[in-house]
């Protein structure tokens, strides 16, 4: 589904990613782990498009139909069309934009490129509840409030696992969405990215811990240093590194 | 006379550019006493209001272009504008809309306006006002059942002498400003309505505005009265055609509510801005005022300013009933070159009275866009309260937006509150917006559209869909 080979990318000059590989097929759950600076959330937003990188080589292909396309010559917004999601490690602030409002703009422009049937506000209310309902968030009233405008940290997070379940992606990149929670919102974060696994789709965490690979068992465990993936195991990889940290990998 | 020769330069990205091909009469160019009698003596006017355009214009001869705002423009020749120019009806006193000229139904259909029984907008009555006069009203019937008058300022001064006379100048006098002393001499049309006591008008009202002729000048004249009791809702839309010479709007527009009345008036202006080097566009320079005569009485001024070269305007408030509300939401958005220095003044007179300011600006590509507000307290006005918010949004890097806020207050139990921002349109919001799959166009649509949403929520919901439509089609190209 993902295959990035070769990947090198800078900001303002400064070289981050120095030659990544990596494949994601469907069905599976990958775990990104490595020290602060490592690299691990360029390679995240580089999958997203963030306008500020600069690919110096290699190749970024994705599955779309059955045919490869280069996600690297896509816009942000024509790679979210074909399912790349990501949740951001730090969800920005849309002041006077009801998160609901954004929701269904999101899902609706997602729909019209893939020729499904756009929700007027009343269906789509109907539909966002159900996903709080599956992801335990029932509770939260965070969807009648501008997006991200005075959340807590636990709901930002959350509101990124309600837009990843709202927007169904194939390919979802998890960018530090344990950092910061409480361990209540974990498990609800870790839960809900269970129930969206799904057998054609994927999922890939990027995070500093072990803690939440806890709740989610990933199939393949990587270790970033210094812009490279130095190590790819299975499972077990991340209690090593629980135990020893990174300096004996690298 | 002449007919307009159609433009052949038409830019794709204003729709309402077209020109009507249409007979015109026109007075010759130039303004002296002699046009002003010939234009009272076309209208069939009584001779007290010669008088009074007489009076205006002697003491307009005395004053000189106000040069305060900030923004600048090149001499306007007021004797180089043409003070009236009118389509050249069959028949001259249409007595209903199947009377008057297709062409003009058309213009007005084509503009989103239909006139004719058929087509015409449910719940919304229309008096459509082609140059310098109105073409038609719609929806009169219904109205008249409930008393209330909706018709051309024309027409009131005829029919309604002792109404018109009563107010007309009593909020802004016919010495108020440079433009509104030029307007009280030379108005050409405008509409008037008046809702009687305990009325609650069951239409909303609307005036749509359309400068058609070249080198014309547009001076329009509105003038609302809400009686004890009473309430209206009023909209008004304007555009033109475009053209390379600048065109001059200069309009008043008064609104008094007695006690217990409230008077909401909404404003979506796209009038031609120019092109994008910042040739031709309408000079926009207008004075509004409402004055809550009566106690706990309401005014509320609703503006979407999108367009006009130049933009003087402040629809201000003056609060003189105990308990009367004033309230200013405004959106303005400039871009190419265009200048705005608008804003508000509220004039708390009454005991408890209360108003409250809200401005969002929004400035593009070279414009320069400017708040300026006067909050006066008078000694008389005990336990008065104000809240103002104005907030500037930033796209690109060349524009300019400035806030001039004025406080005056010689009352210490009165409370203000002012809030200011200035933000820039960031990337990171975009980039959000985009990952989620949002087109730029969208993502931009949906800040600009949170940005003002405050402001938005207090138009009819059919005119905040238009707004939302103009402020999108105006941004178009200046992001990204």
């Amino acid at each position: 589904m993902l295959e990035i080979k070769n990947l090198h990318v800078s900001i303002n000059e400064a070289l981050i990613l120095k030659g990544v590989n990596l494949t994601v097929n469907p069905g599976e759950v990958h775990a990104i782990m490595g020290p602060n600076g490592s690299g691990k959330s360029t390679l995240a937003k580089v999958i997203g498009g963030h306008p500020d990188y600069q690919v110096n080589s290699g190749t970024i292909d994705y599955e779309v139909n059955f045919k490869k396309v280069n996600l690297l010559e896509m816009e942000p917004e024509a790679r979210a069309r074909e399912g790349v999601f990501l949740a951001f490690q730090y969800p920005v602030e849309i002041p006077g934009v009801t998160t609901s409002v954004f929701l269904r703009a999101a899902f609706n422009e997602i729909c019209k490129h893939q020729g499904a049937q756009e929700m007027d506000p009343i269906e789509f209310d109907e539909y966002v509840r159900g996903k709080m309902k599956l992801l335990s968030m029932a509770n939260d009233k965070f969807i009648d409030r501008p997006v991200n405008v005075d959340f807590s940290g636990g709901e930002k997070k959350r509101n990124e696992i309600l837009q990843m379940a709202v927007l169904s992606p194939r390919l979802a990149i998890l960018d530090e969405t344990d950092s910061g929670l409480d361990i209540d919102s974990l498990r609800i974060v870790a839960e809900g990215v269970n129930k969206l696994k799904k057998k054609d789709n994927a999922i890939v965490l990027i995070t500093h811990y072990q803690r939440l690979l806890n709740y989610i068992v990933p199939d393949f465990v990587h270790i970033m240093h210094d812009g490279k993936i130095v190590r790819s195991e299975g499972k077990e990889l991340a209690l090593q590194v629980e135990e020893r940290g990174y300096d004996w990998i690298t | 006379m002449a007919n307009p020769t159609p433009d052949t330069d038409f830019k794709r990205d204003y729709k309402y550019g077209f020109i009507t091909d249409i007979e015109t009469e026109a007075f010759p160019k130039g303004l002296n006493a002699g046009i002003i009698k010939l234009l009272s003596e076309r209208k069939k006017e009584p001779a007290w209001m010669l008088e009074w355009r007489l009076k205006a214009y002697r003491h307009w001869l005395t004053m000189k272009e106000p040069h305060w705002p900030n923004f600048q423009y090149g001499p306007i020749d007021y004797q180089a504008l043409t003070y009236y120019s009118a389509p050249k009806q069959k028949n001259t006193n249409p007595k209903n809309l199947a009377e008057i000229d297709q062409e003009l139904l058309k213009t007005f259909e084509r503009l989103g306006i239909p006139l004719n029984e058929q087509k015409r907008l449910t719940g919304v009555a229309v008096d459509a006002v082609f140059d310098s006069v109105s073409v038609g009203t719609t929806h009169k019937e219904i109205l008249a059942r409930e008393g209330v008058i909706f018709c051309s300022i024309s027409e009131a001064i005829r029919e309604h002498p002792e109404l018109v006379k009563k107010y007309l100048g009593s909020v802004v006098p016919y010495s108020d400003n440079y433009f509104a002393t030029l307007n009280s001499a030379v108005f050409s049309d405008g509409s008037f309505c008046y809702i009687p006591k305990g009325v609650k008008c069951p239409l909303e009202l609307s005036t749509y505005f359309r400068i058609n002729a070249a080198e014309t000048g547009q001076f329009e004249r509105t003038l609302i009265i809400a009686e004890d009791d009473s309430y209206v809702s009023y909209l008004e839309g304007c555009t033109a055609p475009m053209r390379d010479q600048n065109q001059l709007h200069a309009a008043v527009v008064e609104l008094i509510t007695l006690n217990n009345a409230e008077i909401k008036y909404a404003t979506v202006q796209n009038w031609y801005s120019g092109d994008k080097d910042g040739k031709g566009g309408i000079y926009n320079f207008v004075t509004k005022r409402g004055k809550c005569v009566g106690k706990n009485s309401k005014i509320s001024w609703t503006q979407v300013e999108a367009g006009a070269a130049i933009t003087w305007k402040y629809p201000s408030v003056i609060l003189q009933g105990d308990n009367s509300v004033g309230k200013f939401y405004s959106v303005a958005l400039t871009n190419n070159h265009m200048q705005a220095d608008t804003g508000t003044k509220m004039i708390h007179i009454g005991k408890n009275t209360k108003s409250t300011v809200v401005s969002k600006g929004i400035s593009t590509d070279y414009s320069n866009n400017n708040y300026r507000g006067l909050i006066k307290i008078l000694p008389s006005a005990d336990g008065a309260r104000n809240f103002s918010q104005c907030d500037s949004m930033l796209v690109g890097n060349n524009c300019k937006a400035n806030t001039f806020p004025y406080i005056e207050v010689k009352n210490h139990t009165a409370v203000l509150e002012h809030e200011a921002t200035t933000s820039k349109i960031n990337a990171d919001q975009v980039f959000y917006l985009k990952s989620r799959g949002l087109d730029l166009e969208g993502s931009v649509s949906l800040l600009i559209n949170g940005f003002c949403k405050d402001v938005f929520k207090e138009l009819p919901l059919e005119f905040s869909v238009e707004a939302v439509r103009l402020l999108e089609m105006k941004l178009e190209g200046s992001v990204g």
